[in-house]
């Protein structure tokens, strides 16, 4: 992007003004992630930075909204069922999805554009509605208020996520390597694990975890099947933020905010293995 | 020798067979119990709950959904799944839920403690407070309260209609977003008299002047949802006044200390109290015997600000439990407090509440 | 040699090509889509029949055809002019009593009051005082209560007795029947629904624009530095779309709230007043400033996608020939990057018109969607036929805009980041 050197005042005005917006633009994405942080080692219940904080008294700093995260049965609960909701239906939905995308990236596959479509819907719907469907169908074949019917609702949620990235690798996937592992003798089990399954590995998991953050993350759905055992982690949170919004929920949400950096990384150290196996990148 | 032998083993039989039985009769059970959460589900907490599993060795679980409770009392009866033991729920509901077969119809003296003194129920809880599937425990207010640090001295506000009163008494009010109270509180302060409320909100007209008056505040008016909110916003200074469950506001002027006053002219109070779902008598009966006796209700009033409904808790009047202060001058009931009270109309509501909270979500979107 | 040419090609074992050939292919098919059978069955259960079932549910109205079948049949006929006889009343008592005994009266109750606010407490009063009800049942009804005395209270159980209804879906657009039967708008006082949808569209055009407005030149940056900086800065796009949705709300709450982050700074800084502080949450400003923010991430990455695989070298050619700045990008960029508009703002817009979640926490009462009144309806007001038809409404027109989508775009171009 740098500026040519045939550019005249005006456009060199107009860059500098463009690049300046441009960081406003990426204070906007990423500043009120970054604002959260300080504030949820607030000292006093307060929402916003006290004298003390800003004058970097450490007596206006405090772990203490941590110590409320970690020592609430309530919320330590919630994080349990989270992570049982959370790894099953990421599970049911990596396997079912990863399979159907061996199936959809087939170029035989019949009204392929009219099947992915109906799969990749239930990122469409809004999730309001089906959070009413499935209340509805739920109550009636006895699956709401159970772990199972929860699981169940985000496995179709996370669906999407998986047929995507599953189907995206595959179709970047160069079938003459099976064949020349045929032709140098490996046969289909070992063509599979040796060739195949590296190379596939990275879009599965970049999509178990797409699977895995939208359970993790999702209120909308278990606020309406779900029964009070099964309370989530953001459960717990909206209703926090509703009736009263204490710091604990800043301390939480810089404890997501840390894990969502977690994942990130992760794709992206996927993402880079998957090029260099594919031989798309150098390094 | 023989017989005594053979006598003993039988008594050894009989012993066991009696110690089994015992067993079984107090094998623990879960009760899955809804309520209302906050100070009102630790003020059951302490007056029933646990002397109840000190008792039996049963184990319960405060479940905080009455808020919602008839939602999900249809959705668990429609599943044909029903994890409800017990629910708190308003007379109004209980109205709705009984006539959909959700909850057991009651033989209110058959079921529950007659009054120390014998009193059958019937005649013991507060007159026409029994009804079909109904049994209330407590009578509660619906008030506005302020903050006394928002208003010079001298220039505090104590009627409803200073709640209207945007000129001598300024800043945000916090008002529940439905219109149950606000109607009736917007009409008292527009000079209608307590007892000719649901009169006047009968007709057309009535309802008009009510969403007049209430048009008058609109703009100052944060609405809140649940019931923590108030509290929360009138210690904060983000209201200056706030309505509320009278209950919330004693407890935060006792046991945190806040500078609130209660402004008890035109309180509109109302029963809470207990539902049955159905199918789940058996299991609840002896709890729902205990839980409502007179000893118990009397017990509640020490760590809440609502009056008992039963007659025969009246001269057991009790100081709170942390602070050893007098509950009475607290209670909805006491007659100072009570003297311009509104009883809320459940039938008037029944009826007209889809209409008029359609409307009054219509007027709030203007 | 030369006879090959005229025989069909055959495969060793002697099937003629052609023949081998389709098989092998209807073969390959079979095992795709037997491949993607599981998950299709999976999804048919657990999403396809539950908004099915939603469907059925915004046009079933079984309560009055089923709690009142004598009623209905000894009305079959009536032509609605004057007070039905004795017989209707006597069926409507026999009903009464047996739904009494069934304890189902309530949904009935519920029903009606939809249409006519006070059928509930008509229904119940009647109820409690079956017991002493004597014939004539004409008189004795209308003694206990005078609702039975209107004409429209029989009309309005003729008009609901068919199993099925399009009540839920005029009340979704604030339409009602009128007692004579046609289609007129609900007193204004009443009408909230229609203004909701049209609120919830505008406010997110609004939003999309925004998204663009800001998503636009970040995503040109992105496309036009050397890869190794635009990962770098790729990254302050990915955090927050990866970052809980409830965080990114709650941020938003504790930045613009009245005793918040931006209010503080600004007192501090003397440019309000105290006690003048910026209303920015809780209304419309609210709900468009956190959507912007959540939704940002769904317009550049599209727009990313496209602007990469625009060569500078069109820029380069038309700058050479003479355009100016800006006319270059207008006439050669911009058209190039349309596709990467479309697909940014039909994504941004389905996703803003469904939220739920972000107007309800930040969004006061003027910055609510329709979705809201779907959750209202759902939990707090229990007319579940309205929800599912309000429901139904915005499915609709999610899918067409879904289907739009899918014909300019394609769903399996979606990216993820």
């Amino acid at each position: 992007m740098a500026l040519p050197s045939y550019a005249t005042t005006g456009e060199r005005i107009w860059h500098y003004v463009f690049l300046a917006s441009c960081g406003l633009i990426f204070l906007f994405l990423i500043g009120p992630l970054l604002v959260i942080i300080p504030l949820s080692f607030n000292a006093e219940p307060y929402f916003t930075f006290t004298e003390a904080m800003l004058t970097f008294d450490p007596a206006g700093y405090s772990l203490r909204w941590y110590e409320d995260f970690f020592t609430s049965k309530a919320w330590l609960n919630a994080i349990k069922n989270s992570f049982i909701v959370g790894i099953a239906s990421t599970l049911l939905a990596t396997v079912l999805g990863t399979i159907a995308a061996l199936g959809l990236s087939s170029r035989y596959m019949p009204a392929r554009g009219a099947i992915m479509a109906l799969l990749i819907s239930p990122m469409i719907v809004p999730l309001i509605i089906s959070a009413a469907a499935m209340f509805f169908f739920f109550s009636k074949i006895n699956l709401a208020q159970t772990y199972l019917g929860v699981i169940l609702a985000h496995t179709v949620l996370g669906i999407p996520f998986v047929v995507i990235t599953v189907t995206a690798t595959l179709s970047s996937f160069d079938t003459t390597l099976i064949r020349a592992a045929h032709s140098l003798g490996a046969n289909p089990t070992r063509t599979f694990f040796k060739v195949v399954l590296p190379l596939v590995t990275p879009g599965v998991v970049s999509g178990a975890l797409f699977a895995f953050i939208t359970s993790f993350d999702e209120v909308v759905v278990v606020l309406f099947i779900a029964g009070p055992e099964q309370r989530t982690m953001p459960i717990q949170m909206w209703s926090g933020i509703r009736e009263q919004i204490s710091p604990t929920i800043l301390a939480v949400a810089t404890l997501l905010v840390l894990l969502s950096m977690l994942l990130l990384a992760t794709l992206e150290l996927l993402r880079r293995r998957g090029e260099r196996l594919r031989g798309l990148s150098p390094g | 020798m023989k017989k005594s032998l053979m006598t003993k083993g039988a008594t050894v039989a009989a012993m066991g067979l009696s110690t089994l039985a015992m067993a079984v009769a107090a094998q623990a059970e879960t009760l899955n119990i809804v309520s209302w959460g906050g100070a009102y589900s630790m003020s059951q907490q302490k007056a029933y709950h646990e002397p109840w599993m000190e008792k039996t060795g049963d184990e319960i679980v405060n479940i905080d959904r009455s808020g919602n409770a008839l939602a999900g009392l249809r959705a668990q009866n429609q599943a044909g799944n029903v994890t409800w033991d017990l629910v708190d729920m308003l007379p109004a509901d209980a109205l709705i839920a009984c006539a959909e077969g959700l909850i057991e119809p009651l033989d209110h003296d058959q079921l529950l403690a007659d009054a120390p003194d014998g009193t059958p129920p019937t005649e013991d809880f507060i007159d026409n407070s029994l009804t079909e599937c109904f049994v209330p425990s407590i009578v509660y207010s619906n008030i506005v309260a302020f903050n006394t640090e928002m208003f010079p001295e001298g220039k505090q506000p104590s009627t409803i209609a200073d709640v209207f009163d945007l000129e001598n008494y300024p800043g945000k009010r916090t008002l529940l977003r439905k219109p149950i109270n606000n109607l009736e509180w917007a009409l008292v302060a527009d000079g209608v008299a307590p007892e000719d409320v649901y009169d006047v909100l009968e007709t057309e007209e009535g309802v008009q002047r009510a969403f007049a008056k209430l048009d008058t505040i609109k703009d100052e008016v944060i609405w809140w949802e649940e019931g923590a909110q108030p509290p929360q916003l009138l210690a904060d200074q983000e209201v200056a006044f706030g309505s509320a469950y009278n209950g919330r506001i004693f407890n935060a002027m006792v046991t945190e200390d806040q500078p609130f006053e209660i402004i008890w002219d035109a309180q509109v109070f109302e029963l809470d109290g207990w539902v049955v779902p159905t199918g789940k008598l058996d299991k609840v009966k002896d709890y729902l015997h205990f839980a409502t006796d007179t000893q118990r209700l009397a017990d509640q009033a020490k760590y809440i600000s609502y009056g008992p409904a039963r007659k025969s808790t009246s001269d057991m009047v009790s100081t709170h439990a942390e602070t050893g202060i007098d509950m009475t001058p607290h209670m909805p009931t006491y007659p100072p407090n009570f003297e311009t009270a509104i009883p809320k109309d459940d039938e008037f509501w029944a009826d007209n509440n889809d209409e008029l909270t359609q409307r009054f979500n219509a007027w709030l979107a203007q | 040699m030369s006879n090959s040419s005229s025989a069909p090609l055959t495969t060793a074992d002697g099937v003629p090509l052609r023949v081998s050939l389709r098989r092998a292919i209807r073969r390959s098919k079979l095992k795709a889509l037997l491949l993607v059978s599981p998950l299709l069955l999976f999804l048919g259960i657990a999403f396809v029949m539950p908004i099915v079932d939603m469907l059925w549910r915004s046009v079933d109205n079984p309560e009055v055809s089923s709690t009142l079948p004598r009623t209905v049949s000894a009305l079959d006929g009536w032509e609605g002019e004057a007070l039905p006889g004795e017989p209707v009343f006597a069926a409507l008592a026999e009903d009464l009593r047996e739904g009494q005994q069934a304890r189902n009266l309530g949904l009935l109750a519920s029903r009606l009051n939809y249409e006519k606010s006070g059928m509930r407490s008509t229904i119940t009063r009647t109820a409690r005082r079956l017991r002493t009800l004597e014939p004539p049942y004409r008189e004795a009804l209308i003694e206990i209560n005078d609702t039975w005395g209107e004409l429209d209270t029989w009309r309005l159980i003729q008009r609901e007795s068919s199993p099925y209804t399009l009540s839920y879906y005029l009340a979704a657009v604030d339409r009602q029947f009128s007692p004579q039967g046609e289609i007129v708008p609900v007193p204004e006082y009443l009408q909230i629904h229609a203004t909701l949808f049209w609120r919830t569209f505008w406010m997110s055009a609004v939003i999309t624009l925004a998204t663009l407005l800001l998503g636009y030149p970040v995503a040109f940056l992105l496309a036009n530095l050397p890869l190794r900086h635009s990962n770098l800065l790729m990254i302050l796009v990915l955090l927050p779309f990866w970052t809980s949705l409830l965080v990114r709300t709650t941020t938003w709450i504790a930045i613009l709230q009245s005793q918040g982050v931006l209010n503080d700074v600004m007192v501090a800084l003397g440019v309000i007043a105290d006690e003048a502080r910026w209303q920015m949450i809780h209304n419309k400003t609210g709900t468009i400033i956190a959507m912007t923010h959540i939704l940002l991430p769904f317009m550049i990455l599209p727009l990313y996608s496209v602007m990469k695989t625009i060569p500078p070298s069109y820029m380069h050619a038309a700058r050479s020939l003479g355009g100016r700045p800006f006319l270059c990008f207008r006439r050669v960029y911009f058209p190039l990057t349309i596709p990467g508009i479309a697909a940014g703002g039909i994504l941004v817009f389905i996703l803003s018109i469904g939220y739920y979640i972000t107007p309800a926490l930040v969004g006061g009462q003027s910055g609510r969607f329709i979705t809201n009144y779907i959750a209202y309806h759902m939990q707090t007001s229990l007319n579940w036929g309205l929800a599912a038809a309000i429901a139904s409404i915005l499915l609709f027109v999610v899918v067409v805009f879904y289907w739009i989508f899918n014909r300019l775009i394609g769903v399996d171009k979606v990216k993820l980041g």
